[in-house]
């Protein structure tokens, strides 16, 4: 168990008349956590929450709470005791068809890029664009490489892809611009499994060449 | 009990009131784009408030009953008795054909549609393919599980009810989390000017066309959470009502927010309508919800 010390500097703001955003300014893994911390009160009223980098949107009934009450119930935010993190090994065979291109475009050979790929340990900041789509941070800066021009207008479940700073792998199949360097078997997020989403926020994730 | 899909119509879904609590794993809310019209629907035919429906969108389609059923069709006119129960014999077809006002409208039948759920919702989000009638909008030849349905009891809403549930063409909205960085100008001009809705409106957002608003930071910022009825206003300047199935989260600034009695509304917005907005305050906002679902609650709905 550990103190939150990055939460102190957070405000409010409205989301719409029945949302409440909390801003924490930076970008904190911690945001993560909170959240987590967040879905298991069971505060009276809320109905929803939308994590991000660095804020959670409480989407809240109206008829049960409003702004100020959960601003009040939430000065506690800053002393929100956090677990360690859980972490996630994911398998994946980097064999996606946009390794080549990455490869030439940052001028390397393409098990350089899986190497570059499969060293860091990342965070997951949130999921969202569909079910189970978890936000990796931790990219390393020398894979930093512009998103598609071109979005696919399908790109296979379990795709693993990079796109600016961030990595992640698409659950099922969808449009999405993000440059493929492979595939996992996992599989991300099932509607008949609980949890649903291998993935939460504040995990930590391994990729595992194969 | 089935129901055959003869014609599935122009994009028709199965839809409850979705399915809020599974932001934190990026899982939309999704379910009825007009909430009320599906929600006084299923009172008519005696359905809890959250039964699943057929929500159809501009042209209604053509739907068999093997063994009858008692329906209702509420939402946008579409030509046939609305708002009232109606009896269907065993072995008839129900013909929906296009909406002349609005752009959808609900089939409620007596019992349910009987769907797996997912995150304890019917509803169907077409961009994952989960929920609904196999996470896809209906087609011809699809069989329909229904669930047991009450006996059939002459009910319609009262018209004072339905005045009152009139679609909006003038939003209300509060200011929104980025409100204070336009300039005052983008302010003026978003408050001033009608929109269009163009072609590109759907049950994740509806793009307008109108007077552009240049936005903040050129229209991008740090991704974060984003609210039913945001308002995001993105490099090229054209607002986008972020909607039912919309993304949990978004990187666009959001000048304002459709408050939460006025969403319906958006459901019933068809390309090429105008729309405008009018600012009001959350805490009003907030009232007005609390009043409509005290009227809702009042017994003075159906007769």
């Amino acid at each position: 168990m550990a103190c939150l010390q990055a939460s102190p500097n957070y405000q409010f703001r409205y989301g719409s008349d029945q949302s409440l955003l909390i801003d924490f300014g930076t970008t904190t893994g911690k945001v993560a956590q909170v959240a987590q911390w967040l879905g298991k009160q069971r505060i009276s009223g809320v109905v929803n929450l939308h994590p991000a980098y660095s804020s959670i949107l409480i989407v809240f009934d109206p008829c049960i709470t409003s702004h100020s009450a959960l601003e009040s119930l939430l000065q506690v935010i800053g002393e929100v005791a956090v677990t360690a993190p859980r972490l996630v090994t994911i398998p994946v065979h980097y064999d996606g068809p946009d390794l080549p291109d990455v490869a030439q475009w940052h001028a390397v050979s393409e098990q350089q890029i899986i190497d570059w790929h499969a060293a860091p340990t990342y965070e997951v900041s949130f999921l969202g664009f569909v079910p189970g789509f978890a936000y990796l941070t931790g990219l390393p800066l020398q894979l930093s490489t512009p998103r598609l021009e071109i979005p696919r207008k399908s790109v296979p479940g379990g795709s693993v892809g990079i796109a600016g700073n961030q990595t992640g792998v698409y659950p099922f199949a969808t449009p999405g611009g993000w440059r493929l360097l492979g595939r996992t078997p996992m599989t991300m997020f099932s509607p008949d499994r609980d949890p649903m989403s291998l993935l939460e926020p504040g995990d930590l994730v391994r990729f595992l060449p194969l | 009990m089935t129901i055959q899909v003869l014609s599935p119509g122009m994009f028709t879904t199965v839809q409850d009131l979705g399915r809020p609590g599974y932001g934190l794993v990026g899982v939309s809310r999704s379910g009825a784009a007009d909430a009320i019209a599906l929600r006084l629907g299923n009172r008519l035919v005696g359905n809890p408030e959250n039964a699943a429906a057929l929500e159809m969108t501009l042209l209604g389609g053509t739907y068999k009953f093997p063994d009858g059923a008692t329906v209702a069709i509420t939402g946008a006119e579409c030509g046939l008795p609305m708002w009232q129960s109606l009896g269907v014999n065993a072995g008839d077809t129900l013909k929906i054909g296009g909406m002349q006002v609005g752009a959808r409208c609900y089939l409620c039948i007596s019992g349910g549609i009987d769907v797996p759920l997912f995150a304890g919702s019917a509803s169907t989000h077409v961009l994952s393919g989960l929920g609904g009638f196999e996470g896809r909008a209906l087609r011809k030849g699809d069989l329909l599980k229904v669930g047991r349905g009450g006996t059939f009891l002459n009910r319609s809403v009262r018209p004072e009810v339905l005045s009152r549930f009139d679609p909006r063409k003038t939003l209300r909205v509060t200011a929104g989390p980025q409100a204070e960085l336009f300039t005052a100008d983008a302010l003026d001009n978003f408050y001033a000017k009608a929109y269009r809705v163009s072609d590109d409106a759907n049950r994740m957002g509806l793009r307008l066309t109108g007077a552009r608003i240049e936005a903040p930071f050129g229209g991008q910022m740090i991704t974060e959470g984003v609210s039913l009825g945001a308002i995001q206003i993105p490099t090229s300047g054209d607002p986008i009502i972020l909607f039912v199935d919309q993304q949990t989260t978004g990187g666009y600034p959001k000048i304002a927010n459709v408050i939460t009695v006025d969403l319906p509304s958006i459901g019933q917005l068809r390309p090429r309508d105008e729309v405008r907005f009018e600012l009001v305050d959350a805490a009003l906002a907030q009232v007005l919800v609390r009043e409509q679902e005290a009227f809702l609650m009042s017994g003075e709905i159906l007769s």
